[in-house]
């Protein structure tokens, strides 16, 4: 009895997934074609780099959008210990996931830029090491996840350590920058001013890959929700298998 | 403001907690070997909660204060019977610092300038494997239920196990601190004042998130090794800014940060605030 109704409700919630989708993805597939034009083609050449350089359009934009990302978390974190609904949760893991997949993102890229710019694949500049940090805060709250089989306790106890780690993340950046500017380190050429015409090709990147996020938290919380009614499934079965 | 499960469906943690006595008798009738937890215990259950109930009618900061100080007490007691965690601290502790030696010259004039790292890498080492008993002992006798239930602020247990194992951290730098002097020769002494100053603000910070992870970890699969996962990334910040005020303290002329001790404030301030606002959540069940 139990079961059944379970397996209806599993159908509906497939039935509410399966349309409307397409299209935001066609949109969102269109617009990252379009920023993958201009940074290879249409951005001017940066004068000393060269053409390494364009790697750029799609590493700072993956940065700020994990910060989004990982931004979500934190508010979902948040929301989640106040109001006690699961959909909080799932937007929470769902945005942290996403997040960390940006921040590796921005760690492959890095070295794949520094290697031909800097001579090196690592350097502990400030902004590496502190990103690198964060990504393993994130990494550390999805192994959390894993380790937590109660799906009540799961989502009580992360919120608490997104949260932790939310405020973690100024300190980690402050502590790193000042730490690193007592010392010598490579010049980054941060100083001088962006053309105007990178910067609205890194703002399009940025826009794209904001629509990728948008896609991917959604696809992820969908499989969260499926994952929280097949635990239901499994609890109420193991009851009813008590019952008998 | 803790929500709580209705009593009939966990009846031995409420019986316990209504009945003091409850909790003795379970432990008496058990066979094995009475623990340090099993004793600490025993004693909570007789005077510990028997001063909470009486003062359940009293205004909020008697909810707060006088429990924590009746809890604390019953950490230090519990861990002075046996100084299992401190003894085991200091050995590791040491044997770090003299691993460390291994992996550099350790009478290079360098020393100065490494040796205040290497000593709060293997405090944030020790206090990653230590105070993982923080929050597990409790589940030997499902004590922490009890706590749970008694009419107290749930920050007054947070904060009574911040404070314990403070202590125990802080007495093991006391001990641990001329064997440090000695084995790298740096001259504690002229700086001890503002060098005691910077391991509290630095340890103050790893008791604070260390207590509050053990409690995250201690309702985990595997804790032993998720303990220092999640502490070490979390740290990160503080380790720099204690192991830099350290170095400072022993530069020619020594001079303290004041960046680097507003900074190690600040870290202290914001996480016990956090703790404070979202701790509690980590005690339901």
């Amino acid at each position: 009895m139990a079961s059944s109704m379970a397996s209806t409700s599993v159908s509906a919630t497939a039935m509410k997934h399966a349309g409307g989708d397409g299209l935001a993805t066609l949109g969102v597939a269109a617009l990252l074609g379009v920023a993958g034009y201009c940074a290879l083609f249409v951005a001017p050449t940066e004068r000393t780099m060269g053409l390494i350089q364009r790697i750029f359009y799609f590493h700072v934009p993956s940065a700020w959008t994990g910060f989004v990302a990982f931004f979500i978390s934190f508010v979902a974190s948040v929301a989640y210990l106040r109001k006690r609904l699961p959909k909080w949760d799932w937007l929470a893991v769902s945005a942290a996931e996403i997040g960390v997949a940006f921040f590796t993102v921005v760690l492959v890229t890095g070295p794949m830029w520094a290697k031909p710019v800097w001579g090196i694949w690592w350097t502990w500049d400030a902004r590496l090491t502190s990103t690198f940090v964060l990504w393993a805060l994130y990494v550390c709250y999805l192994l959390l996840r894993t380790l937590i089989d109660d799906p009540e306790r799961r989502a009580v106890v992360s919120a608490v350590f997104g949260v932790f780690a939310a405020f973690d993340i100024p300190l980690v950046y402050f502590s790193i920058w000042f730490f690193r500017t007592q010392h010598p380190q490579p010049v980054i050429g941060d100083g001088g001013s962006l053309d105007p015409r990178m910067l609205r090709v890194l703002l399009l990147c940025w826009a794209a890959l904001l629509g990728v996020l948008v896609l991917l938290i959604r696809q992820r919380y969908k499989v969260e929700e499926l994952r929280h009614e097949v635990e239901e499934m499994s609890i109420a079965a193991a009851r009813e298998a008590e019952a008998d | 403001m803790t929500p709580l499960p209705p009593a009939t469906d966990r009846p031995s943690t409420h019986s316990a907690a209504t009945h003091p006595a409850t909790l003795s008798v379970r432990e008496a009738a058990m066979p094995s070997a009475a623990t340090a937890e099993q004793v600490g215990a025993r004693a909570l259950s007789a005077s510990g909660i028997q001063v909470l109930r009486n003062r359940a009618r009293q205004p909020r900061t008697s909810t707060m204060f006088r429990p924590a100080a009746v809890l604390l007490a019953k950490e230090l007691r519990t861990e002075f019977r046996t100084r299992e965690l401190l003894a085991t601290t200091l050995v590791f502790v040491l044997m770090v610092l003299v691993l460390f030696s291994f992996t550099f010259d350790p009478t290079a004039a360098e020393t100065r300038r490494f040796a205040p790292g290497l000593l709060w890498l293997a405090l944030l080492f020790a206090g990653s494997l230590m105070l993982h008993p923080s929050f597990t002992r409790e589940q030997t006798n499902d004590t922490l239920a009890a706590l749970r239930l008694a009419p107290i602020e749930p920050f007054a247990i947070l904060a009574s196990k911040i404070a314990a194992n403070l202590c125990f951290l802080l007495f093991a730098e006391l001990l641990l601190l001329p064997i440090f002097s000695a084995l790298y020769n740096l001259p504690v002494l002229a700086v001890i004042g503002r060098l005691g100053l910077v391991l509290f603000l630095g340890t103050l910070g790893l008791a604070t998130i260390g207590t509050v992870f053990s409690a995250i970890s201690s309702q985990a699969r595997m804790r032993e090794l998720l303990l220092p996962l999640l502490l070490l990334p979390l740290m990160a910040p503080a380790l720099i800014a204690s192991a830099e005020a350290t170095v400072g303290l022993f530069e020619n002329p020594a001079s303290l940060s004041p960046v680097w001790t507003t900074f190690l404030a600040s870290f202290d301030i914001m996480f016990l605030t956090v703790t404070w606002l979202f701790g509690e959540y980590l005690l339901e069940e």
